[in-house]
């Protein structure tokens, strides 16, 4: 990561401007592939769930959350530890004062993380549908956007400590990440698995004897155009996060729109393979998480692979994606939706990979120590930090909805109507168990 | 468990920093980061495991 970024020209600036504004399609394929995951009688309060937190997630950003990340080259807290300077929070204002909303580099940059944020508050949501309060679902998205994202986001993206590895002890060029493996994905992922813990299995999903039921989604389809409107999102975020946070320059967005392409191919089409050699037909749902976990696996070195990489990198994710979903299932870890497996998982193998394959000009050896100094701070940070604010959380608001409100559905119980009210409705739902 | 869990993975992510900020030979350098990434995983693990029979006693 450099120090400064320089200032874009007028048509790289249009062109960064044009890939952030599609990184919304991103949330709204999140949000269609949460929703269609879901049961029919969840669907409403799924989607709404997601509008709700995305928009706390900007706010919050927008009150606290850019002044806690700030971006290279502007103010920021920083010690100094044997001669080298540890920036470990930014010094910018609350409210965006302070920064100019010009186009430059820094203004271009926050307005990216307003939807990288919602992004990243959004990817929980499809762990614990079914089960998680929206009231809850708005604090803890308080806390990730006021909180968690900012931290991590300042060491990686905002010239924090992470991002100067490469400066200050010669690893590498520092901590790579285009297009938020880490600072989204992982974070978000993360704060998935913390969610999932804390909330427990849905009711139905395990027997007495702990054998896990399969409870399928309401809408495939919904799924999987989610995961084509996701495409277009990732390639604008994967793009635009290279330009603002490691300086690429904008010629090489077709490189990094053809290296997500791939990875996302690539990823769909093992988990066909995969699912179709031990089921004996392919299975949907896996195929589209598996086209997500590629998505999610390109992130990092977009910019700096060759695109038989990203193939590679793909053909990993797809695996890596299907089976932990099916081996955290038997360890009774309930992801209705495998946000963590796609989301947290694959971010981090995308970091890794990054160390592995991209070759950054003008960087020392040592990228893959970097990357592996970061995922290190994901799982020894951020997580425990995540765990506990959430922990307290949940004491001072329950996360969990209670008993009655897991059998009426989530829609009747929260809104008071579904979302398919001419349906008709299978009975055994509102049978006590 | 679970604490001790958490404690690995803080353990872990310090050792790793520890690592980068002391050791300036990259082997020992090498060395200490994957074993704080093992020290890491070791403490994943644990909370995991803590984790499964808490949920299917609270099912």
């Amino acid at each position: 990561m450099p120090a400064t970024v320089p200032a874009l020209s007028e048509v790289g600036m249009a062109i960064c401007i044009f890939l952030i504004l599609l990184v919304p399609l991103a949330i709204a394929g999140l949000a269609l592939i949460n929703t269609g995951f879901v049961r029919s009688r969840s669907a409403a309060h799924a989607m709404l769930s997601t509008l709700c937190v995305v928009a706390i997630a900007a706010g919050v950003y927008f009150v606290c959350g850019f002044a806690l990340e700030g971006y290279a080259g502007r103010p920021m807290h920083a010690i100094s530890i044997a001669g080298k300077q540890w920036s470990w929070l930014a010094d910018e204002k609350f409210f965006f004062r302070g920064l100019e909303l010009d186009g430059s580099p820094a203004s271009l940059a926050a307005l990216l993380q307003i939807f990288g944020v919602g992004l990243a508050a959004a990817i929980p949501l499809g762990s614990a549908a079914d089960r998680w309060r929206l009231g809850a679902s708005a604090a803890a998205a308080v806390l990730l956007a006021g909180c968690i994202y900012p931290l991590f986001a300042h060491w990686a993206w905002g010239g924090g400590w992470l991002a100067q590895l490469g400066v200050n002890y010669s690893l590498g060029r520092g901590f790579i990440d285009c297009g938020g493996a880490g600072s989204i994905q992982a974070v978000g992922g993360l704060n998935a698995l913390v969610i999932l813990w804390i909330l427990g299995p849905r009711r139905g999903k395990y027997s007495v004897e702990g054998i896990p039921a399969a409870i399928p989604g309401h809408n495939t389809v919904l799924v999987l155009f989610g995961c084509l409107l996701a495409l277009l999102g990732w390639v604008g975020l994967n793009s635009a996060g290279a330009i603002l946070f490691t300086g690429t320059i904008p010629a090489r967005v077709v490189l990094i729109a053809v290296n997500t392409m791939l990875s996302a191919s690539a990823s769909a089409l093992t988990s066909l393979l995969i699912t179709r050699i031990r089921f004996g037909k392919p299975d949907a749902s896996l195929v589209a998480n598996g086209w997500v976990g590629g998505l999610v696996a390109s992130c990092a070195g977009c910019a700096y692979m060759e695109p038989l990489a990203a193939l590679l990198i793909g053909v990993v994710a797809g695996a890596l994606v299907t089976f932990s979903i099916q081996w955290l299932e038997l360890i009774a870890v309930d992801d209705t939706v495998g946000s963590f497996s796609v989301h947290g998982l694959c971010g981090l193998w995308s970091l890794l990979a990054a160390g592995l394959f991209a070759h950054v000009p003008g960087a020392a050896p040592g990228q893959w120590i970097a990357q592996v100094v970061g995922i290190a701070t994901l799982l020894g940070f951020v997580l425990p930090l995540s765990y506990g604010l959430n922990l307290l959380l949940d004491r001072v608001l329950p996360q969990r909805v209670p008993p009655e409100g897991e059998r009426q559905g989530m829609d009747l119980h929260e809104l008071g109507a579904g979302a398919y009210p001419e349906f008709v409705t299978y009975t055994e739902d509102f049978i006590q168990r | 468990m679970k604490i001790a869990g958490f404690l690995l993975l803080l353990s872990g992510w310090l050792l790793v920093l520890a690592a980068v900020m002391l050791l300036a030979v990259p082997a020992s350098r090498l060395c200490f980061v994957l074993a704080g990434g093992g020290v890491e995983i070791l403490g994943l693990f644990l909370v995991f495991r803590a984790h499964a029979p808490l949920a299917r006693e609270r099912h």
